[in-house]
């Protein structure tokens, strides 16, 4: 009779090891093996996340280790949420969240259904359409700023063609009214790409099948897009629009590349916002309180958001 | 046998302890700085300190717009990547403060350096913490001031003269006063020169960094802006948002809509200079680190360009500082190394070389010298403007003071949100509310 592996481990465990387990249940043996992960989790996840729920009622600044800690309650809290400019940084957040969304939704779906459609040379397309999505945020922002040259800018020079206006005579970054719409032009053509690529999947998903089905039922092209691929990839396109809300909501690099929040704060996004409190001004306090303030909003939001796509997918 | 061991062990101690005293040793010293023309400079300049100390050099230098946030994160931090540290002026409040940089009276004192030596606004600015003290926690390293740059062969058109003594009296010369200044820029804005269309002028309107700050200030000053008063360092009300002051931020925003080029919302040192050197503009607000570059500068360079001071405002006559003090970071592990190093460069004669190279030097040895303001055609501009330096806050919370000025500055300015005196009140408000968190109020 050989042996089995189990047996050979059990006989080269030594006998005091083996007594010890043999003493353990089944589930005291699992915690043994997640725990390395679960401290890790813990030290790097939970410990910071509450260690910045208590900073953020401390008045502590981190560039001033010698300075006495004062515990301030909710100060920070209150001082955060009436404060103006902090809600206008909010405003500039939800305009960029909003329009970015809508515009790579429309196009992305757009896009994907006609990469869809069978023709030559479709995958040359849609490796073209991806590319701006390959590069490196700050690198679009820095290119982006001289596209928008009012002297030099092929941007402005573009629209100067179609609408005769003169290039110089607008500046997309250096106005107050169109500067918000640069950075959603940038991030609508960085990341289009990315969702056309998660609505071909949900386009690729659909079996024929359900179109034959529908064309042997007489049913027209414009009632199978609304009743076949529309409800069908609608799970799709939920989750690039929270992939794309996630991201957009913490964007940081693009627009500090392409503004600098300028002019004045119009396209001062809270996190560019946030890491001027805590990495330039050092108020770490208050930078905390903000912190879980956008914490409880982001994850909240997103809560409520895969609560209603589990219900579009059980549908 | 223990007899030996012991031989051995005398042995190694006092070879170990001789090449200690005689300082034979050898470290890599790390000198930190913003990237720009002079940290080339001094790279060359510091190969002589390598081969008469023995010890070498490494650099870590970081573009200005993300020089302070880099730097004072690595102070902040603790770090030890950097020995030598040429910091910004307005840090030394901070770092004086945390215990980043180390004092150097003593080193001073035993050294035989002083800081008579050097242009006193350089000390007061670069080393000294508090302000008027004694306390020294840097040497002036490199001398700084915001000046002026102008077209030369523009202004000595025939054409361009005539025309422009028949709109406003005078000769087409270098401004007498901010007003004069204006009317200049104005005259260029969208002339055709050579077949291309020019501009006024290149300001500082940069909104992330520091940028619009230190260009408005040019203005605010000399219209009457002040920091606090002699009695009360930080009385804010009437002193920053004074009727003065409110005209001079008026004025930088009219200068601002007149004269400047397109798309220069968000400009410095860099997009400032490119401008200038492309030929785009007729004048050129920069730290006068520049001049030898335009000096040098194949398109712009020699008889083509001329340099002036900030000009003078209804309210006096300042221009703001730049320029650096060179610092040992108190967490280093050389900083007898460092020390070495300082000492070296306040020789004179290192001191003569810098200013060779490019570096602005603050040793009055070097700058009161015969035939210094012949050695270059901007060193008599370069003199006259230390002469007339006002600073931005020292204090430790100089860099949320920054902000907030950035801030409501930019606002004003570039994206024309309500008026000056509005902006000037915020920010007095937002100084108010820094100064009582930091005990100060």
């Amino acid at each position: 009779m050989t042996d089995s592996t189990l047996d050979r481990v059990a006989r080269a465990t030594p006998p005091r090891v083996a007594r010890r387990i043999r003493g353990l249940s089944d589930r005291a043996i699992a915690w043994i093996f997640v725990a390395p992960t679960i401290i890790l989790l813990l030290a790097v996840n939970i410990f910071p996340l509450i260690w910045t729920i208590y900073l953020s009622f401390t008045n502590y600044r981190a560039n001033r280790p010698n300075a006495e800690v004062e515990w301030v309650g909710l100060r920070n809290y209150q001082r955060i949420l009436s404060d103006p400019e902090i809600w206008q940084t909010m405003q500039a957040t939800a305009h960029f969240l909003f329009w970015t969304l809508f515009f790579q939704v429309l196009i992305g779906f757009a896009l994907a259904w006609l990469i869809n459609q069978k023709f030559r040379g479709n995958n040359l397309w849609t490796t073209i359409i991806v590319l701006p999505m390959m590069l490196s945020p700050a690198v679009v922002g820095n290119f982006w700023t001289f596209l928008y040259q009012p002297q030099i800018g092929i941007f402005n020079n573009i629209i100067s063609f179609f609408s005769g206006a003169d290039p110089t005579s607008f500046s997309m970054i250096g106005d107050v009214r169109l500067a918000p719409w640069s950075i959603v032009i940038v991030d609508t053509w960085m990341w289009t790409p990315f969702v056309m690529l998660i609505c071909l999947a949900g386009l690729r998903s659909i079996p024929d099948s359900i179109y034959e089905a529908a064309e042997c039922d007489r049913a027209s092209k414009w009632r199978q897009f609304w009743t076949i691929t529309v409800p069908m990839v609608l799970p799709f396109l939920m989750l690039a629009v929270l992939f794309r809300g996630i991201e957009n909501f913490k964007m940081f690099d693009l627009v500090v590349q392409l503004t600098g929040g300028g002019p004045g704060s119009t396209t001062e996004l809270t996190s560019i916002n946030l890491k001027r409190e805590a990495f330039e001004k050092w108020r770490t306090g208050y930078a905390s309180a903000y912190a879980v303030i956008l914490f409880v909003t982001v994850f909240g939001l997103a809560s409520i958001y895969v609560k209603a796509l589990n219900r579009v997918k059980n549908r | 046998m223990k007899t030996k061991a012991r031989l051995f062990a005398a042995t190694a101690l006092v070879g170990l302890s001789s090449l200690a005293s005689t300082g034979a040793y050898a470290a890599n010293l790390t000198l930190c700085w913003a990237a720009w023309d002079p940290a080339n400079a001094l790279i060359e300049l510091s190969r002589d300190f390598e081969e008469q100390s023995g010890h070498s050099m490494s650099f870590e230098f970081v573009p200005w717009p993300n020089f302070a946030d880099r730097m004072l994160n690595e102070l902040n931090s603790r770090g030890q990547l950097c020995d030598l540290m040429i910091g910004d002026s307005q840090w030394i409040g901070l770092a004086a403060e945390s215990g980043h940089y180390i004092q150097l009276n003593d080193f001073f004192d035993a050294e035989g350096i002083s800081m008579d030596a050097f242009i006193p606004a350089t000390v007061e600015g670069y080393a000294a913490w508090p302000k008027g003290s004694t306390n020294y926690w840097a040497l002036p390293a490199f001398a700084d001031v915001v000046g002026w740059t102008y077209r030369r062969d523009w202004f000595a058109r025939e054409d361009l003269q005539a025309e422009f003594r028949e709109l406003h009296g005078r000769d087409l010369d270098v401004p007498a006063d901010l007003q004069e200044l204006k009317e200049i820029a104005e005259f260029f804005q969208g002339r055709e020169i050579d077949g291309r269309t020019v501009y006024g002028a290149a300001l500082f309107t940069e909104r992330g960094s520091e940028g619009i700050t230190m260009g408005v200030t040019n203005v605010l000053y000399n219209f009457g802006f002040r920091y606090g008063t002699a009695d009360n360092p930080y009385q804010l009300e009437g002193t920053v948002n004074s009727p003065g002051a409110v005209e001079g931020l008026e004025f930088y925003r009219a200068l601002y809509e007149c004269c400047t080029p397109p798309g220069s919302s968000d400009w410095y040192m860099s997009e400032t200079i490119d401008a200038y050197r492309s030929g785009q503009v007729a004048l050129q607000m920069n730290f006068a680190f520049i001049w030898p570059g335009v000096d040098q500068d194949a398109n712009v360079g020699g008889d083509r360009s001329g340099y002036f001071t900030n000009p003078p405002g209804p309210d006096g006559h300042f221009a703001q500082l730049g320029g650096q003090g060179i610092s040992v970071v108190s967490y280093s592990q050389n900083q007898d190394a460092a020390l070495e190093y300082i000492k070296w460069f306040a020789q004179p004669e290192i001191q003569q070389r810098w200013w060779e190279l490019g570096g602005f030097s603050a040793l009055n040895d070097v700058v009161q010298a015969d035939g210094f303001v012949d050695s270059q055609p901007f060193a008599q501009t370069f003199l006259d403007s230390m002469e007339i330096v006002q600073d931005f806050w020292a204090e430790p919370t100089y860099a949320e003071l920054l902000l907030a000025m950035q801030n409501r500055v930019h606002r004003y300015v570039i994206a024309g949100e309500g008026t000056a005196q509005e902006a000037l009140d915020a920010l007095v408000r937002d100084w108010t509310e820094i100064f009582e968190d930091d005990g100060k109020m």
